[in-house]
């Protein structure tokens, strides 16, 4: 290594600008900060060797010299800032609304925002935030972070380690704030000091020359801050791990008890009753609001309780099951188990539990009926065998059925939401068989003007039986197979996390914190007071906040002979 | 109950009152010889006392409405919007007191009235918490953000003056275009607000019919229809006819309305803009600028920047952390990429790369306050457009 002694006798490493002792600027390293432009000096860094500014050789000295660039980490930030503004034009493939025309993105997006919307999808914006390009952009940002904090640190926290009282003319007279006074009495001079030790400043003195400091803490914080961003990254990467985090979604109907996915069988959760809260519409305080609005819910709540099997317990077999939490779970109030936590997230009002079918003669369909079967939808079989002789076999079984835009019969999910089924039905003795197509309740509810998301069709399930869809495609058939009674079931759903990278979030964001109002609310500022002849030098320099340090110069030397430091800022426009 | 709600808005107009009175006294405040340094001046006193007393206003306003609804009232966009005002003034007394800058008033002061008198206009009922805002972290949460951005935009306000005051009017440029255009903007919304207003007086109403997946829909216009819904039927009479109908791109709720309602700020902020034009005879910017006089340059950056710095760790700390936390707590993931969540985001990069770029790239002065005024329309973004046009989980109009 190159190091540099400058006239002081103190010693500098390569790359030095200005002394780490005295303060004054080596010749020939100038150009460095750009000091040889202006009249002011540069103090960022205090004029310290930064590597990046040093070498520039080898492939590593310049990867090290990109990445600790302001200018190329401010360059990343707005990329980003930009690619997440394009990210909101159009929804994110999971914010794809449920009653969209599909809710495959290669169809939503063109079908919804024509041309812009097939080349947003084209170009991956719909899943922007995990695509590979994205997650690269935000891993370079934490590259940047800390290649260039570690640039600058290091000889920041040298130099202000080794900084002297005593500095040079040069030094002195190229801050930003700088006077000279002629005539200066001691006592003056000791009145200065003092009233800068009532503000709380640090006096190093040397020989006469006086260094008042105050806040130099502060000058961490921007590092301090950069680690807890850098924490909050890493905790990122480990959330990407299944160990750190889980999430699972489970629906669960009333009275029913299941196993809690992502637990290894290990959990189960009944659900002893779902309850769907509104706001009462004669409320005098909401009245309008409601009138405006519709119907407005005020507490979605599934009454849980959790069991863990019992260790080296059969799977499944509910006597070893032992009750661990109980709880109601609501929005905003998850239940918490062992490191779960379950979250009310969704719910089916008019789920089907099971239906009731009679078959009559089609020209005498208020008569007597010819035969009667239920089926569980929790369960359906291929073939129903009724007393009479009739056979019923289901040809298709749509759960959760819609008709797509080609006129298609689809299912939305494999819930029975909105089971609509296509029988083939077989007389007595006969080979022969008739096709109907029944269901569709939901239509048949919202047909009448019910809003099944929100009302519950079970009190009204015999009169939607009766309007709900009974078609017979041939036109042929004798016999009509007509919905006699719906069973509905409350279903609730539940999300299941488990997230053991929360807790490095939490320090990560804290650190942050620390560190930005440890840089924000405080400043570094220092003072040089330096005897000539008969008087004093008077500089001073502070990171920010040019306002409030000369204020506190303007009390220092409040009734002394010494004059007001002058702002030589070179506002450069 | 019914009293304290018409108690609580009495005191928002009070509030609203009192801060355009202050205004005035810090107007007068710029013929004084000495108004940008330390000595206070007695128009400039009675301004702050006045201004202050319309906070108080304000917040009885707030903890009225808090008392009457159940729920703290930052709950839906007229609600959020005061608030957001409230909170400019109270940023803007914060920094009154440290650096007593009287012309801060005279601009930081119409800000918040605007900013109150567009919230005004959407529906002000009390209305019921859905089941996700049921949380203490409703109020933590955006009071927090709130605040961040209300000290946010004091460093606009400095900005706009550094910028009126500092942008060579004597001939036009893309600078003293680019100033007339924030200005502009900045008229848009008081022409919303005269519209609004007089339509609302005249109880103006149409209603259109319009089909959207295959259900008939209804939706009412309060302002004539320049342009119907896509594919919508007027089904009002001796109303206006609509001129011609909203692209087939827009559509969802209401958006044929929100359009309309678009055109018309335009329509009513450009004649403004226009009226005002010809009544001054120059750019707006050129007629400021005289006032602006006394102010001195380095202290209005500095205090761009101060606010900055006490404003962006403030506005972290409820726009991501408390959200993030409020988020773990409802749906049990506290990130989402919602389209709120990710302007909050956005606002956040941008505020860094304004200190880095301030900090080690020297970018001081006039660049400073484009910036400023930068990251106050990406504000003013995720709280308009975000809530009316990219809705998502938080859209609350
Ligand atoms: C979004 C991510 C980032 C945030 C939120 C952030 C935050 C901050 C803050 C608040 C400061 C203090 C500014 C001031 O005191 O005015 C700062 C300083 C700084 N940041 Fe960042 N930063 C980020 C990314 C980066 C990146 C990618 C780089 C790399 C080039 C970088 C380099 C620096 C440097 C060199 C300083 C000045 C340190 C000093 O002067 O002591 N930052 N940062």
């Amino acid at each position: 290594m190159k190091n540099i002694k400058c006239d002081c006798g103190h010693v500098n490493p390569e790359g030095t600008v200005l002394c780490e002792s005295c303060g004054k600027p080596i010749a020939g390293n100038q150009h460095i900060d750009g000091n040889d432009q202006k009249k002011l000096l540069n103090m960022r860094y205090d004029g310290t060797a930064r590597r990046s500014q040093t070498y520039n050789k080898t492939i590593i000295d310049k990867i090290w010299s990109f990445f600790s660039s302001v200018k190329v980490g401010v360059w990343l930030i707005v990329i980003a800032l930009i690619a997440s503004a394009v990210g909101t034009i159009f929804p994110q493939q999971q914010y794809i609304p449920a009653d969209a025309i599909s809710r495959d993105p290669a169809v939503y997006y063109p079908e919804t925002y024509g041309i812009f919307g097939r080349v947003y999808y084209q170009l991956g914006f719909h899943n922007l935030f995990s695509s590979w390009w994205y997650l690269i952009l935000i891993a370079l940002i934490g590259v940047s972070l800390v290649i260039c904090s570690l640039d600058r640190f290091v000889p920041l926290y040298r130099a202000l380690k080794r900084q002297k009282a005593k500095r040079h003319y040069s030094f002195l007279s190229r801050q930003r704030l700088f006077s000279e006074t002629v005539e200066v009495t001691a006592t003056e001079k000791e009145e200065v000091i003092k009233k800068l030790k009532a503000q709380r400043y640090k006096i190093t003195e040397e020989n006469g020359h006086v260094l008042a400091e105050k806040g130099r803490f502060s000058r961490w914080g921007p590092y301090v801050n950069h680690i807890g961003l850098i924490i909050i990254l890493l905790a990122a990467l480990l959330r990407t791990t299944p160990v750190f985090y889980t999430n699972e979604y489970v629906w669960v109907s009333e009275g029913e008890q299941t196993v809690i996915p992502g637990t290894k069988s290990e959990y189960y959760i009944e659900n002893e009753a779902f309850i769907l809260d509104i706001y009462d519409e004669n409320d005098e305080r909401f009245k309008d609001a409601i009138q405006k609005q519709g119907v407005v819910p005020s507490n979605f709540q599934t009454n849980a309780i959790v069991y863990k099997a019992k260790e080296g317990a059969l799977v499944g077999s509910d006597s070893e099951l032992v009750k661990v939490a109980e709880d109601e779970i609501r929005m905003n109030h998850p239940l918490e188990v062992d490191g779960y936590k379950l979250y009310q997230s969704g719910y089916q009002l008019n789920e089907v539990n099971q239906m009731t079918f009679t078959i009559h003669e089609k020209d005498n369909l208020e008569g007597e009926d010819l035969g009667e079967f239920s089926i569980d939808l929790n369960d359906p079989k291929s073939e129903y065998e009724l007393e009479n002789g009739f056979t019923v076999s289901l040809a298709d079984y749509f759960p959760d059925y819609y008709l797509d835009n080609t006129g298609e019969p689809k299912t939305e999910t494999q819930y029975p939401r909105n089971p609509t089924f296509i029988f083939n039905l077989f007389p007595p003795n006969m080979e022969e068989y008739e096709t109907s197509f029944v269901g569709d309740i939901k239509g048949a509810a919202e047909a009448i003007g019910i809003d099944t998301e929100s009302v519950e069709l079970s009190p009204m399930s015999k009169v939607i039986g009766k309007f709900a869809t009974s078609l017979d495609p041939t036109g042929e058939n004798d016999y009509q197979i007509v919905i006699k009674d719906i069973d509905f079931q409350r279903v609730s759903g539940i999300s299941i996390r488990k997230d053991h990278s929360l807790p490095f979030f939490g320090v990560g964001a804290l650190i942050f914190m620390i560190g930005v109002i440890q840089g924000m609310y405080w400043q570094h500022r220092r003072i040089w007071i330096q005897p000539t002849e008969n008087g004093v030098l008077l500089a001073a320099h502070t990171n920010k906040n040019w306002f409030a340090i000369k204020k506190d110069i303007e009390k220092a030397i409040e009734n002394t002979n010494v004059k007001m430091v002058n702002d030589q800022q070179e506002l450069d426009e | 109950m019914g009293s304290l709600l018409s108690l609580s808005s009495t005191m928002l107009y009070s509030a609203f009152i009192l801060y355009l009175v202050a205004t005035f006294f810090f107007g007068f405040t710029i013929r004084e010889k000495h108004s940008s340094s330390n000595k206070r001046s007695i128009a400039a006193n009675i301004g702050i006392i006045v201004t202050i007393v319309g906070f108080v206003a304000q917040v009885v306003y707030f903890i009225t409405r808090w008392v009457a609804s159940g729920h703290a009232p930052v709950s839906n966009l007229f609600e959020f919007m005061t608030f957001f005002g409230m909170t400019i003034v109270l940023a803007f007394i914060i920094i009154y007191f440290i650096y007593r800058v009287s012309v801060l008033g005279l601009f930081a002061l119409p800000t918040a009235l605007i900013i109150i008198a567009y919230a005004s206009m959407f529906p002000t009922e009390i209305a019921p918490l859905v089941p996700s805002l049921k949380s203490h972290w409703l109020y933590i949460h955006v009071t927090t953000v709130s605040l961040g951005q209300g000290i946010l935009a004091i460093s606009f306000v400095t900005g706009v003056i550094y910028l009126i005051k500092k942008i060579d009017q004597s001939v036009p440029s893309k600078r003293t275009t680019w100033l007339e255009v924030v200005l502009y903007s900045l008229i848009l919304f008081v022409g919303f607000v005269i519209v609004t207003t007089i339509f609302n007086l005249m109880d103006y109403q149409a209603t259109f019919e319009y089909t959207e997946r295959n259900k008939a829909v209804e939706t009412e216009y309060h302002l004539p229809a320049i342009a119907a819904p896509n594919g919508g039927q007027l089904v009002s009479e001796n109303v206006m006819e609509p001129l011609f109908e909203a692209p087939a791109w827009m559509h969802g709720a209401d958006a044929g309305r929100k359009f309309n309602t678009l055109l018309w700020s335009f329509i009513s902020g450009t004649i403004l803009y226009g009226l005002l034009r010809l009544f001054l005879r120059k750019r707006i910017g050129a007629a400021l600028q005289p006032i602006l006089n006394n102010s001195k340059l380095d202290l209005l950056d500095e205090i761009t920047y101060r606010s900055v710095a006490i404003g962006f760790p403030v506005f972290t700390l409820g726009g991501l952390i408390f959200a993030a936390i409020w988020a773990q707590e409802a749906w049990g993931r506290f990130w989402g990429w919602d389209p709120k969540e990710v302007w909050a985001l956005i606002t956040w990069f941008f505020y860094a790369a304004f200190l880095h770029l301030r900090l080690s790239r020297g970018w001081h002065g006039e660049k400073s306050a484009w910036l400023a005024v930068g990251g106050f329309a990406i504000i003013m973004f995720n709280l308009i457009a975000v809530n009316l046009i990219l809705a998502g989980l938080h859209s609350y109009a």
